[in-house]
């Protein structure tokens, strides 16, 4: 088993180590590879997308040539999961905010998100979020976060703010507005690795 | 949504909020345009300043946070986040800044200091700090005023990366000589860098410094960004070699593309091509001692 995870900038050792931890909590093994460049996503069994910026990242994931790579990934059936910007990235269109730089977004889900759906950095939270497939409250890290504003029928909705959905998933595809590789609670990347395992 | 369940400004949210930015440059505006240039080529965030550092070193007197309706523009012209420079001890001037929805403050020499004792005392924020540094005794002191990312100081505005390489590998190996220490060597170390020993202990098990660290401070072309991410910077300030290059547009882009393509030397090679001539510079030796910016602050 080979999991990548999109090194092109952000919190990527943060989800390397939750991986890492996640994977020897079940007692499984898998190599994990962080990926900046165009040739490695097609020898990989499952995705992350990490938290980091998402405007830097769509642009650099056009210009390194990764964006169809993933496509083929998704249309394999593989899993495929994003945290805060990946699901800005995962989203098929967006906000005007997303709108006007720009975004390239590569469409995994159909979904249309909002980019800071939250608000700006003083405006972030930490707060217990209900998710379906846990049986106690998950501590969610949400900064300058997004939502996802509407969804296609094909899209089950895990968890909502208000009117915002902030966790999805579709077919092999997970989206979350917050960033479960920032604390040591491995439940979220368990419940992808239940995907791949 | 049900306000009282929220956690804002936690140290997990402003250190979580750094770790976003790492493998990105940050690069340092004065208006609109130049912010959105910086985030067309791929900018992580944005300095929204009133004059880059080589122009406050070039004009003199004393330098003080930005115009707010320059700031302001910014903040609204960009989706990027914006960060803002206060004066060492300033408090209020963060204050301001974090009104006008910038998204992280910082705390830097490049500015006049307004207190020659105190820095800010950062915890108190909801607005994540970042602030310079020229050793792991500075650094830790800074985090454990509330600093949620370390930069090197190097030295601002001189398009000269000798100091900033300096600052990196003094600190990078201070850390490294760490390893292997009892927890009584820590603690004596501790005492003699002038750092809390908890922080220096928790160094030495983390073997980096317990947050983000950049570079900063003469960063000029995309070798010399490259060159930084290879010393182990987490990502670069850019200051004033951008918008005093030749050609920003294709500076930026480049030092970004640099960045990622750090250990790759033909690649480094390609991008560097054709981007016109980087900012003119100074080089840090001919600066009369009273113009050095990096010893301000402690």
């Amino acid at each position: 088993m080979l999991i990548g995870v999109i090194a092109i900038q952000g919190d990527v050792s943060e989800h390397v180590e939750s991986l890492e931890r996640a994977l020897a909590e079940r007692g499984e093994e898998a190599e994990i590879v962080t990926i900046k460049h165009k040739g490695t996503v097609p020898e990989c069994d499952a995705l992350i997308f990490p938290g980091g910026e998402s405007t830097t990242l769509g642009k650099l994931l056009i210009r390194e040539g990764i964006g169809d790579e993933i496509q083929e990934m998704k249309n394999a059936g593989k899993p495929i999961m994003g945290t805060c910007a990946g699901m800005i990235l995962i989203s098929k269109s967006g906000d005007e905010q997303v709108a006007k730089t720009h975004q390239h977004l590569l469409g995994l889900m159909d979904t249309t998100v909002n980019r800071n759906a939250f608000g700006r950095q003083r405006d972030s939270f930490e707060m217990e979020l209900d998710l379906p497939f846990l049986d106690s409250p998950y501590n969610a890290v949400f900064i300058r976060a997004p939502g996802i504003v509407d969804a296609g029928a094909d899209v089950k909705v895990l968890a909502r703010i208000d009117d915002m959905i902030v966790a999805a998933e579709q077919s092999n595809v997970l989206a979350f507005a917050f960033h479960p590789e920032l604390t040591l609670d491995t439940r979220v990347h368990q419940y992808f690795l239940d995907k791949l395992f | 949504m049900e306000l009282e369940k929220l956690r804002h400004g936690t140290e997990l949210i402003k250190r979580g909020f750094a770790k976003m930015q790492k493998g990105g440059v940050i690069m340092d505006v004065v208006n609109p345009e130049q912010a959105k240039i910086a985030e067309e080529a791929g900018a992580v965030a944005v300095m929204a300043l009133q004059a880059v550092p080589a122009d406050i070193r070039k004009e003199g007197g004393v330098a003080r946070m930005a115009d707010p309706q320059i700031v302001a523009d910014i903040v609204a012209s960009v989706t990027i986040p914006v960060m803002g420079k206060a004066r060492i001890g300033h408090f209020v001037e963060a204050e301001i800044l974090e009104s006008l929805g910038v998204d992280m403050v910082d705390e830097s020499e490049v500015l006049t200091p307004a207190d020659n004792s105190y820095h800010i005392d950062k915890n108190d924020f909801t607005v994540p700090f970042v602030c310079g540094a020229r050793n792991l005794g500075e650094a830790l002191r800074r985090i454990n005023e509330g600093a949620a990312m370390i930069r090197t100081k190097g030295e601002a505005g001189t398009g000269d990366v000798s100091e900033a390489v300096k600052h990196m590998k003094q600190i990078m190996g201070e850390v490294r000589a760490l390893k292997g220490m009892t927890k009584e060597e820590l603690i004596a170390i501790a005492r003699e860098i002038e750092a809390p020993a908890e922080l220096v202990i928790e160094t030495a098990e983390m073997q980096r410094i317990p947050v983000v660290n950049f570079a900063a401070g003469g960063v000029a072309t995309p070798a010399d960004a490259a060159l930084m991410m290879r010393m182990g910077a987490d990502g670069v300030f850019v200051g004033s070699g951008i918008f005093k290059s030749e050609n920003p547009e294709l500076m930026a882009k480049a030092i970004v593309e640099a960045v990622n393509n750090c250990d790759n030397a033909e690649v480094l090679a390609e991008v560097s091509k054709g981007i016109g001539t980087g900012m003119k510079g100074i080089s840090v030796d001919s600066i009369s001692e009273g113009d050095i910016l990096q010893n301000r602050g402690w």
